[in-house]
């Protein structure tokens, strides 16, 4: 924006008169230009202090470049270890652990898609193809650590532990549900696992994440206290933010100034891309053409990293080492985009064989996913079987639809929450308006079916009683 | 030897350093300017004394009788500043008191170009006090996640024409982040933007603009315009100790002109109270920031020609604001006039309007009047046209008597 630029130099000088600030403050990595002289080996042009000259006109051209950035894995799709001397990095049982999670995500989803076709719940996104992603990463952080989300990372919240109940109560918007009934189904959010509560406007959280992650290296250095108490078994103080995102949000502004202000800021925070072939119907060719979303991340300054989504111990490695460079030397932003399908549709509200065919998602559910990839691991180590899975399935199941029954039988949120929390206190003009709508539900009963909200029609008159 | 009209050399020497001013004589009168002197035979238009006018103390005295001061306030010292040094100290003071307090946004670190920043970086480190990106979204989204980790940041947008990058960040997640949140009781009230506004006299399309109207569509968020440095220190340092995001907009044709006597030690105003600045008994004038100077020159002049009394308004927060003040005002006068610089349609005079007319409508001997922006956009060299000026608060206060 030249214009607004030289818009406000010149207001600089003609507003107030001249700044010229007696101390001028200037950290160690902030340079200033030098002018060059005529036989300099480098250009010390401020904007890029290690460019050097060159005398052949040659545009940097990506289309032109040898390839891709290379995709990181420890699995094949047949489940066997590809570096032996590295390995899983787990053992059985935590990859037991992992799959299970995996597999109940994938029955939950099942469950959840139906429901919402049989109109027991009103919106439904599922997480099939990508199950790897949010279990995996999720797995290789530490629960102190900071975690903003999309929406398409209900295994980040498996993971950490929030219960099939909490779950359920959210997807019904029921009286359990801490969301207390205000939003769509699959925004989840949760306070005791670190997990800031989802809202529908992609990417906004992504800047989010820069400055939370800001907030824990100011509280990692000591600079400022730690906030909030520790998580129960938490042995260290060092903690990073997390955000998730697809690869269309990325296409959000809040991607570009959340990477740059992460970089220029220094942040501890792992920014960790959903790269699954397609942002509702418009395929990446329609977002993008340059080499996805981790090609970005060195345009930053930021520490990046390509990795196979369907292997859930890539996934791991990755953000573990991910975590290790975003906590060194006070802190750095790291990029980690997930390859993956996103094998079901995008939305309970779409059907996604209006653009893309059958045969593909088939074939992607067939060829790779991540978890018979695990699941062929476990065969391969001999510590799974196909009576094992069946129990599991079973058992997870029978579960789900519990915990699904339980939700269901609850009653609506007090209808007071409609109006709470919008500040910190009801103000004035809220009330006028509580008791306005407490004398329509007065004299219109009939009219409003609010038996099955907790309280009923009544819900209202505490906050008009409070004062 | 000066010539009267700057040569072509002189002209090149100052695109060479911009910093010089052509005309030597502006660097003392920085608002004398041509085109914002008053007519040849203005009576209403004149310039505004802001050296005498009433709404500013120029006594200790005055000041520190403020009742809503706290005792110890109120036997302390005041020292004369002008808007820009009242909100510097209040974002010293907040920076003091409070270790979780960040101050931040373009050009912070060396002072901003309002000035309002002087030195802070220096004295409290550029850990807490710093530059970002030029990135209006980015920096308020970046202040509402730290927020959200319990950290009491305060944005600056450089001029609040340059905001509406950040709109949705402001208006779908600030302003939703505890309602979203429920029971999980997570929030990002520690917020606040900072954003200076109004016009300047020379500001155009996107130096003039003052949106609070579109903040004030927005539940969750507390919108505060400060009209005098006791105010922006006062009502900024409640609004970075509230629990609520504020949009704090501070009209920066005040950062020099105001100047007045200002508590030395740091106190808090309340984010919910209107304030009366003048009792009257014939009609009450509602208006913030700038044109309560502008209200208070009309006001003079009313008087005086047409034997009226006029009861002066200033609603210092505009969302949620201070209805009972004003519906008691109106009750007693029966008529009002809301002023304000930003364009009239669905402004905040619409609002505070429809209120009156809801709540004391029998009361009501003429119809609320409007003075505000046209529905135009600021053209540079059309302002004074399109800005309220005392003129059109002089014929309002006069309509609105004889009707």
């Amino acid at each position: 924006m030249p214009f607004r630029c030289s818009a406000r130099r010149l207001q600089l000088q003609r507003l107030p008169t001249p700044c010229n600030a007696s101390r001028t403050v200037r950290a160690p990595w902030q340079c200033r230009g030098v002018a060059s002289t005529a036989n300099a080996e480098k250009v010390l042009f401020p904007g890029a202090l290690n460019s050097e000259f060159t005398n052949t006109l040659e545009f940097l051209r990506p289309s032109k470049s040898k390839g891709a950035i290379s995709t990181y894995r420890c699995l094949n799709q047949y489940g066997e270890v590809i570096d032996k001397s590295t390995g899983a990095d787990t053992t059985d049982e935590e990859a037991i652990e992992l799959y299970k999670n995996m597999v109940q995500l994938s029955i939950m989803d099942l469950l959840m898609f139906e429901a919402q076709r049989q109109g027991r719940l009103s919106f439904y996104m599922v997480s099939a193809g990508e199950e790897g992603i949010s279990i995996g990463s999720a797995s290789a952080l530490h629960p102190s650590d900071v975690i903003f989300t999309q929406y398409r990372e209900s295994g980040v919240y498996l993971q950490r532990g929030f219960t099939l109940a909490q779950f359920m109560n959210q997807l019904f918007a029921n009286s359990s549900d801490n969301g207390l009934g205000r939003n769509m189904p699959v925004h989840y959010g949760s306070k005791e696992l670190n997990i800031h509560t989802i809202s529908s406007t992609l990417a906004t959280q992504i800047p989010h994440a820069a400055g939370a992650a800001y907030a824990l290296k100011l509280q990692n250095a000591g600079i400022v206290g730690r906030i909030g108490a520790p998580t129960a078994g938490e042995e260290t103080t060092e903690r990073v933010a997390v955000c998730f995102f697809g690869e269309g949000a990325a296409s959000e502004g809040d991607f570009h100034s959340a990477l740059n202000i992460a970089a220029t800021r220094q942040v501890p925070c792992i920014f960790i891309c959903r790269n699954n072939g397609y942002a509702i119907s418009t395929p990446t060719s329609d977002q993008y053409r340059g080499d996805g979303i981790a090609a970005r991340g060195a345009g930053y300054g930021i520490d990046t990293l390509r990795v196979d989504g369907n292997d859930i111990f890539a996934v791991r490695r990755a953000v573990k080492e991910a975590r290790k460079l975003a906590l060194e030397d006070g802190g750095r932003p790291v990029l980690v985009e997930c390859m993956a399908y996103r094998v079901g549709h995008h939305s309970t509200s779409d059907d996604s064989f209006a653009y893309r065919q059958r045969v593909e998602v088939e074939d992607w559910k067939r060829r790779d996913n991540p978890i018979t990839r695990l699941r062929k691991w476990m065969e391969g180590r001999g510590v799974w079987d196909e009576e094992k899975e069946k129990k599991l399935r079973s058992g997870t199941r029978k579960e789900v639809l519990r915990a699904f029954e339980e939700a269901e039988k609850q009653k609506k949120p007090n209808i007071k929450h409609a109006f709470t929390d919008v500040w910190e206190e009801i103000t004035e003009e809220q009330r006028a308006h509580v008791s306005e709508m407490a004398d329509i539900l007065k004299r219109y009963p009939k009219e409003y079916d609010l038996e099955g909200y907790e309280g009923g029609a009544q819900g209202l008159d505490e906050l008009l009683q409070k004062r | 030897m000066t010539p009267k009209t700057p040569s072509v050399r002189a002209l090149s020497r100052y695109l060479l350093r911009p910093q010089a001013s052509l005309h030597s004589r502006c660097h003392s009168k920085p608002h004398s300017r041509q085109y914002s002197a008053a007519a040849a035979g203005a009576r209403l238009n004149m310039p505004l004394e802001y050296d005498s006018t009433p709404l500013l103390h120029h006594t200790s005295k005055s000041a520190l009788a403020n009742p809503e001061l706290p005792e110890h306030i109120r036997k302390g010292q005041t020292k004369r500043i002008n808007l820009y040094t009242a909100v510097n100290e209040a974002l010293r003071h907040a920076l003091q008191i409070d270790e979780r307090v960040l101050v931040f946004g373009e050009d912070i670190q060396f002072g901003g170009v309002f000035r309002c920043t002087m030195n802070l970086a220096a004295d409290f480190g550029t850990d807490r006090v710093f530059n970002t990106p030029l990135s209006e979204q980015g920096l308020v989204g970046f202040a509402i996640g730290a927020a959200a980790e319990g950290m009491r940041p305060v944005a600056e947008v450089q001029f609040a024409d340059y905001v509406f990058p950040a709109f949705d960040q402001i208006h779908n997640e600030a302003a939703k982040y505890r309602y979203r949140s429920g029971s999980t009781g997570v929030h990002c009230g520690g917020l606040t933007i900072r954003m200076p506004c109004g016009s300047v006299g020379h500001g155009a399309l996107y130096h003039t603009q003052s949106p609070e109207a579109l903040f004030t569509h927005t539940p969750g968020l507390r919108v505060v315009v400060p009209r005098s440095p006791v105010q922006a220190k006062g009502l900024l340092l409640s609004s970075i100790r509230a629990a609520d995001p504020v949009i704090f907009m501070e009209p920066k044709i005040l950062y020099r002109a105001a100047v007045e006597q200002v508590p030395v030690d740091a106190y808090h105003l309340p984010l919910d109270k209107a304030e009366v600045l003048k009792t009257g008994k014939d009609v009450t004038i509602i208006s913030y920031g700038t044109p309560l100077y502008t209200c208070s020159a009309a006001i003079a002049a009313a008087e005086k020609d047409f034997g009226c009394s006029v009861e002066l308004i200033d609603l210092r927060t505009i969302y949620p604001w201070d209805r009972e003040t004003v519906l008691d005002s109106v009750k007693k006068t029966g008529r009002a006039i809301v002023v304000h610089e930003s364009m009239m349609n669905a402004g905040v005079g619409a609002e505070v309007a429809a209120t009156i007319q809801e709540q004391a409508f029998l009361r009501l001997e003429a119809p609320v009047k409007r003075v505000a922006g046209w529905a135009t956009h600021t053209g540079l060299v059309f302002e004074k046209i399109i800005i309220p000026d005392v003129t059109r608060v002089y014929d309002a206060i006069k309509k609105t008597i004889d009707y």
